[in-house]
């Protein structure tokens, strides 16, 4: 057999009928659902009278909508009543249907993308679809995952398949360590800076080299989910002991004699030597460093410390112009520097960056600190919040502080009310920064969660190391 | 599905790239029921509602236009359908663009929406023909996957076969996989055999 890539190993293990014309019907091993779309799937489903084909593999979690504060209030302390039916519906439907429910006060709720992995229901070799663009995170193990449509969840639902095209692949190779004081955040947005929004487009890109296997799974995990900004369809890491280390005694992991059998198969989900990709790219680790973005795109991007760009410099007309628009719509000039740029509002969590580790990063740089401007944590999921608890996380923050909130996707995609006021700035930890994305005429920096935490302490956007050393 | 086969429509020049989905169809509004005021509601509305005059979509020329071209990367972002599914809310079928986001482009394939993706050359052209001639009327005939407009040289574009035939037939997928529902059984026997865990 020829050498074949990670992603084509996954694929052809899932491809139930292959048609003349390269159509694929694809088997998918588990959906992920959430409250912002259920009820648009199900309405779907009940129009075409179609039935859940193999329920147990669809997983519904509430994150979208779910409030961020006063939690212990359970579904009467949602003020809006159509976010409370939609939660309902998803945990009353999702029960009916037999489908696996992780409901607004279920204790293991938080932002699916956080969850599934944390449970064990995201495993190597698996195939994942969501109706959630971020659904590219749960690659981080190896897997084969990716965001659709509401009409396609429903075909989904429906028969446990989907219909694709052979997988265009791309292998993103980062060699090295990352320079010091850069995150899996900051190697990300160079990546996406680098390749432009739509330079991977359509594409499934394995991540691959010593920096990306000095990766931590949660930091693989921030990695692939941002795979989907510059355009992949999907991203992914193939699993190593890393992962198998992550993975053993998830309650949703295999057990037992399982456990091995599964062994056996995840350690040969690798690319084989000599494998051919459509496009490859190199990174030299070194050079990644604290990133921010400056602009509505996330190629938008540049190191903390740099100057944002004069669009005069750029000689393509049609990105010129691009430059130009996101320019006034976030009131900048070219030249001037993030650190010189006042914010308002400061958000840590997301599925990008509300994992232990990203608190653990934010709380280091805020301990002993105040906040200036109005600041904020969602952890990523409720047992992140529990464990941060443990280790004294939230105390950290509160000191300085952050407000210390329950989990969702909160401020991210700013649809459980968690919104900025008009022309307002954040410096944001999760995915975009697109125009009105955190409200109607928002403004959002995207970064790491210590350099959200630094900017926090220094009410502009700047990097942790130009606070300096903790008093 | 709504078959679509030949477009003669008003083609509005929406100039810009990086249209994404949240511009398309903002959060707050997946809410509620779909209308032909989600598209791209808070670039079309002020914060009272009340219609922005300086924004291209709400000039009366285009009044009743079908297609939308714009430049690159349009649909960019979330997998929310609603981007898509408010175009033909709004009346458009069709969007012509240098580039478009992914799972945006699968999802206007779901809902009856064509995607045209053309070179930077052609759109720019195209976009220059627009300014020229506000209200232009572009021609698209999906059997023969060309597009073309009096003043601008037509084109060819590309599209995945069985979609294409969903498109021209109004079919929905889900009846076509309905073929396949015994093989979809097979594959299942086996998988799970092999990795139970899995089941």
């Amino acid at each position: 057999m020829p050498p074949q890539t990670l992603v084509e190993k996954i694929w052809n293990r899932h491809a139930v009928v292959t048609l003349d014309g390269g159509d694929v019907l694809l088997y998918v091993d588990r959906c992920l659902m959430h409250e912002g779309f259920w009820w648009n799937a199900v309405d779907a489903l009940r129009e075409r009278g179609l039935t859940v084909h193999r329920p147990e593999n669809i997983i519904a979690c509430a994150d979208h909508f779910v409030p961020t504060a006063g939690r212990a209030l359970g579904h009467a302390g949602i003020d809006d009543p159509r976010r409370r039916e939609l939660i309902l519906r998803l945990e009353n439907e999702g029960r009916d249907l037999g489908v696996q429910v992780i409901g607004m006060m279920d204790p293991r709720q938080g932002i699916l993308h956080v969850v599934a992995p944390e449970q064990g229901i995201t495993l190597p070799g698996m195939v994942i679809v969501g109706s959630d663009s971020h659904t590219s995170t749960h690659g981080a193990l190896g897997t084969i995952a990716f965001g659709i449509g509401t009409t396609e969840v429903t075909h989904v639902m429906a028969t446990q398949t989907l219909w694709q095209t052979a997988p265009k692949t791309m292998r993103i190779t980062v060699a090295g360590r990352l320079a010091p004081g850069a995150t899996a955040k900051d190697l990300i947005l160079t990546i996406v800076g680098k390749l432009g929004v739509g330079g991977g487009a359509g594409m499934f890109v394995e991540y691959a080299g010593p920096a990306i296997a000095a990766l931590s799974i949660e930091e693989r995990l921030t990695v692939c989910n941002m795979s989907i900004e510059f355009g992949a369809r999907a991203g992914l890491v193939a699993p190593d002991a890393t992962t198998f280390a992550y993975l053993e005694g998830r309650p949703h992991a295999p057990h037992g004699a399982d456990w091995d059998a599964a062994l056996a198969q995840w350690r040969l989900l690798r690319t084989d030597a000599g494998a051919r990709f459509d496009r490859e790219v190199a990174i030299a680790g070194e050079t990644v460093v604290p990133m921010a973005t400056w602009g509505t795109t996330l190629d938008q991007v540049i190191p903390i410390d740099a100057p944002i760009p004069d669009p005069a410099a750029e000689p393509d007309a049609t990105r010129r112009d691009a430059l130009e628009r996101a320019l006034a719509y976030m009131d900048l000039r070219p030249g001037q520097r993030l650190r010189d740029v006042r914010i308002d509002r400061v958000f840590i969590g997301s599925c990008t960056n509300g994992r232990l580790e990203d608190l653990r990063a934010a709380a280091a740089v805020v301990r002993g600190r105040t906040a200036v401007v109005p600041a904020f944590v969602s952890p990523g999921s409720s047992d992140v919040k529990r464990a941060a608890e443990a280790e004294g996380l939230d105390r950290i923050f509160i000191a300085a502080g952050f407000g210390w909130h329950d989990s969702g996707c909160s401020m991210c995609a700013a649809a459980n009310g968690d919104t900025l006021a008009p022309n307002q700035r954040s410096a944001a930890t999760s995915n975009r920064n697109f125009p009105g994305r955190q409200g109607p005429g928002s403004r959002t920096h995207i970064l790491s969660p210590a350099s959200a935490a630094a900017s926090a302490i220094a009410g502009r956007i700047t990097g942790a190391g130009a606070l300096g050393a903790h008093a | 599905m709504i078959p679509l086969r030949r477009l003669e429509a008003g083609a509005v020049p929406l100039d810009e790239s990086d249209v994404d989905t949240d511009q398309l169809a903002p959060g707050r509004l997946l809410l509620g029921p779909m209308s032909a005021t989600v598209l791209l509601h808070d670039r079309r509305f002020d914060a009272a509602g009340a219609p922005r005059a300086d924004f291209v979509l709400n000039d009366p020329v285009y009044a009743g236009a079908g297609i939308l071209v714009a430049r690159r990367n349009f649909g960019i972002g979330s997998s929310r359908e609603y981007a898509a599914r408010a175009l033909p809310a709004a009346g458009f079928r069709c969007v012509i663009a240098a580039s478009f986001g992914d799972i945006f482009y699968g999802n206007c394939l779901q809902v009856g929406v064509l995607p045209i993706a053309l070179d930077d050359a052609a759109i720019d052209a195209l976009q220059r023909r627009l300014h020229e001639r506000p209200g232009l009327r572009v021609t698209v005939d999906l059997p023969a996957q060309t597009v073309r407009a009096e003043g601008w040289e037509a084109r060819c574009f590309t599209i995945n076969a069985m979609r294409k035939t969903c498109l021209l037939e109004g079919l929905d997928e889900t009846a076509l996989t309905e073929r396949y529902r015994d093989a979809i059984g097979a594959f299942e026997a086996a998988y799970y055999g092999a990795s139970p865990w899995l089941a």
